[in-house]
């Protein structure tokens, strides 16, 4: 079939055909990004965190009248205070394993600093890693369920305690490995000295754990999203967070009683809604905005596709009614009806084709306007080609039913009067 | 004349009853999905204190130096405990107060009930007069309990129904941490959103509301540890809280009440003199890098619109877009399907405008019932952004008077813009054609 009788219709519809050609180029350039941001959303909520997260809650609580921690007796107070609770909770029948914790992958509130291989740098100077801390004692590990790669894991004997605002620096850590690679390159970091926060004094990396994201979820934190150090350190402060491992089937049973089980082992302290929360829910809180976002954006694409498949097959049920007459007499001259079907498919083929094409553009160009203004990356090409086969996909599936009626007009019609 | 071409739109749009109903469709869903996303929009863009922001002013003193300075020269985003301190005795502004964030627990007087956790800011007195926080009860404290560290407090009416049953308790005593204090006011439900006196600490918007105040150099004194961030371009050269106080670490949020631009004006040579003295004392090796915005730049420059936000709202209005052209074809076809009927009309002595307020009238008759639509489900829209945004945001997003107005207007509108070029057209028939091909 040639296409020229197509064109030369066409540019008798010079209107119709820009208009569907416009809305055609829109949606193409508005599906492909937002589907471009839903596939980041996902790709971001499926971020391993590098911890077991089943049977996994934190417990976070303030206590009340107690000393503030900024003399000896206070810290040794409130350090007696945090393992009074730790004994009593690991004692507890249903829990697997307890660690006093500062914070949990995706918690969104962090310590975190820098490590050079220089005593004494700068800290927000070029050439140190940024890294977030964990401090726990020897049932972290184990609790949070993170594996070991290298070297050792903690020992009572390498857990310390102190204030919060003490500055004095651990002996000993154990690093992602992320972060130890990036320190030692040749994979060695085992045994290496290093200092943490601009500090004179060495600290020594006695382990390195495969994986452990960073408690911050937002864009700031994308550059060392899984650089952790983790330090043998209760931190004795106003307040306390343990990170407990139910024993499988006994979680919920566990979180309910912990209030009552916390009050009895000391009443002085606040617990609020907040206080028991399962690692399910942090990581649903972390994502909660990701994912109304790719639902929105999802909700956005349907819409758009469906107004601009409508909007297809309402404008060629109108040109098929308009033309019934030529339609009748092309039948009555021989044209069969795949001839006709085939004509409408075709012509709608080079409208959305150019409309697609334009839609390209545009989407390349919408795509750069918002990586201007906002926290975008550039799109890859494979949505752009998917986004416009979609388009041109759609636009043949919403002209079928049209072009199918045109092809069932009698040639008959051909000898009637309008 | 109307009520004819009602009537003749009533009978034109029931020919096609599905036509009618995409067209209606598509207004409805294009209009509905973008006043959804602006109510979200307008909720968290909203000025907090519309009658007063333009006085309200965030000062920001580089005591980093170039290698504390983002990306973009700006100096750290909050103060630090000497800095801050010399603002607030310097006294340079009309009002003024340092504040950080507080977590106190209340022990209750009744004994037989938990202790619960509050959270609050460490304010000055001029806090409550600069912000125009409104009281139910009693009022803020005076300058002297600033400098007495009095153990007065101001609670919101939320921990003042917990207390005290929603009484007046000004003159009552509460046990914050251990020690008592005098409540001097009870606020009447105050909880501004975005939370624009602490913009670092709170990112803008949070679920709870700030429950206690007390004088700022009075949680000093108790060790009152700061619950929100802090960060440090070094380490502190002492421990403890103390140590934090004396060192460079930022931590307290600032604001001060400047009423006209020559106030403006001296108070930032007053910030670039105090820099450029501390710069001569040696303590800052650099030039005065300071900045003063006023709340609206200052919630501009922290991004306090989430980026996600205007996102959604661009690509919904990018949706009703395509509604419009859509419609705008579908239209051009009905319209241009009456060509002879239009032919005829013209024959019979109607004018262009005629022909024009007919089909305006139709295309505005399409509009009305796309934005009867579009109401319905912008409400549904607005109730169910629960279910797909952070709590802190959508519980701010609500239906009113002006949005559902506008909602029908833009629906209107829209419609009536997109029937512009095929009204046009169909004006432009030309009737001997029309009647030789009949």
């Amino acid at each position: 079939m040639t296409t020229h009788p197509i064109l030369a219709a066409l540019r008798k519809h010079k209107a119709g055909v820009v208009l569907i050609a416009l809305q055609i180029a829109l949606t193409l350039a508005i599906v492909c990004n937002a589907i471009f941001i839903i596939g980041q959303r996902i790709e971001r909520v499926h971020r391993v965190t590098g911890i077991d997260e089943s049977n996994l809650f934190l417990v976070t609580q303030q206590w009340v009248g107690a000393p503030d921690g900024d003399d000896p007796s206070g810290v040794e107070k409130l350090d007696n205070m945090q393992r009074e609770d730790l004994v009593a909770l690991r004692n507890l029948p249903d829990v697997a394993s307890v660690a006093p914790i500062n914070s949990l992958p995706l918690l969104n509130s962090s310590w975190n600093g820098a490590i050079s291989l220089k005593p004494g740098s700068e800290m927000r100077k070029g050439g140190n890693t940024r890294t977030t801390f964990y401090f726990g004692d020897e049932q972290m590990l184990s609790t949070l369920g993170v594996r070991l790669v290298a070297g050792r894991a903690f020992t009572a004997a390498d857990v310390q305690h102190r204030s919060m605002h003490d500055q004095t620096e651990p002996t000993v850590v154990i690093l992602t490995k992320p972060v130890a690679d990036k320190l030692f390159p040749d994979g060695n970091a085992v045994g290496k000295a290093m200092y943490l926060d601009g500090s004179t004094s060495p600290t020594t990396i006695i382990g390195v754990i495969e994986r452990l994201q960073v408690p911050g979820t937002g864009s700031w934190t994308n550059t060392f999203a899984y650089n952790a150090t983790l330090e043998p350190l209760r931190i004795d402060a106003n307040f306390t967070r343990y990170v407990v491992r139910a024993k499988p089937g006994r979680m919920d049973a566990l979180m309910q009683a912990m209030p009552s089980t916390l009050y009895k082992i000391n009443p002085m302290r606040v617990l609020d809604d907040d206080s028991v929360k399962s690692f399910a829910d942090i990581r649903a809180e972390a994502y909660r905005a990701d994912v109304g976002m790719a639902i929105l954006m999802g909700v956005v694409c349907l819409v758009l596709l469906g107004v601009t498949a409508a909007g297809i097959v309402g404008l060629t049920s109108f040109w098929v009614g308009q033309r019934h007459r030529q339609i009748g007499v092309r039948r009555a001259l021989g044209a069969r009806k795949i001839d006709i079907l085939h004509y409408f498919q075709i012509e709608n083929l080079m409208i959305a084709g150019g409309g697609a094409i334009v839609g390209v553009a545009l989407a390349v160009g919408l795509n750069a306007w918002l990586m201007k203004h906002f926290e975008m990356d550039r799109i890859p090409v494979v949505y752009v080609l998917v986004g416009l086969i979609a388009l041109v996909a759609l636009g043949q599936a919403a002209v079928f039913v049209p072009a199918r009626r045109a092809s069932n007009v009698s040639p008959i019609e051909a000898t009637r009067a309008v | 004349m109307l009520s004819y071409y009602i009537e003749l739109a009533v009978r034109s749009l029931k020919r096609s009853p599905g036509l009618t109903l995409l067209m209606v469709l598509t207004i409805g869903f294009g209009v509905a999905a973008s006043m959804t996303t602006y109510s979200v929009f307008r909720a968290v863009s909203g000025d907090p204190i519309p009658w007063k922001s333009s006085q309200l002013f965030v000062p920001q003193i580089d005591m980093w130096g170039p290698t504390g300075r983002g990306a973009d020269g700006e100096p750290p985003d909050a103060m630090d405990y000497i800095d801050a301190m010399k603002l607030v005795r310097d006294h340079r502004a009309k009002l003024q107060s340092a504040m950080y964030q507080i977590s106190p627990s209340i022990v209750p007087a009744d004994a037989s009930k938990h202790p619960v956790t509050t959270s609050g800011h460490a304010v000055n007195s001029e806090f409550f007069p600069m912000l125009d926080v409104p009281f139910q009860y009693g009022n803020g404290w005076s300058a002297d309990d600033d400098r007495q560290r009095a153990a007065v407090a101001v609670i919101s009416s939320k921990l003042n129904q917990k207390l005290f049953g929603g009484a007046n308790s000004v003159g009552k005593t509460i046990d914050i941490e251990g020690k008592d204090y005098r409540v001097v006011g009870v606020l009447n439900n105050w909880n501004p959103q975005p939370r624009f006196y602490d913009v670092v600490n709170s990112g803008g918007f949070s679920t709870g509301l700030d429950d206690i105040f007390i004088p700022f150099d009075r949680a000093i004194s108790e060790a009152m540890a700061n619950n929100g961030n802090t960060n440090c371009n070094e380490i502190p050269k002492e421990s403890g809280f103390v140590g934090l106080q004396n060192s460079t670490c930022v931590w307290i949020a600032y604001m001060a009440e400047l009423d006209d631009s020559a106030a403006v004006k001296t108070y930032r040579e007053y910030l670039d003199g105090y820099a450029h003295q501390q710069q001569q004392a040696g303590r800052f090796a650099w030039a005065p890098n300071n900045r003063l915005r006023s709340l609206p730049d200052w919630l501009d420059s922290q991004h306090v619109v989430p980026s996600d936000t205007k996102v959604s709202l661009l690509v919904a209005l990018g949706l009703l877009i395509v509604c419009l052209v859509n419609t705008a074809g579908l239209l051009l076809a009905k319209f241009l399907r009456r060509s002879s009927e239009i032919g005829v009309r013209r024959a019979l002595g109607a004018q262009r405008n005629s022909i024009y307020a007919q089909f305006l009238t139709e295309a505005g008759i399409v509009g009305v019932a796309g934005g009867a639509l579009g109401l319905l489900l912008t409400g549904l829209g607005v109730l169910s952004v629960g279910w797909v945004l952070p709590k802190e945001i959508a519980t701010l997003a609500h239906v009113d008077f002006v949005l559902l107005a506008l909602t029908l207007l833009i629906a209107v509108l829209a419609t009536l813009l997109a029937g512009l070029y095929p009204t046009f057209r169909a004006s432009r028939v030309q009737p001997a054609w029309q009647l030789k091909s009949n």
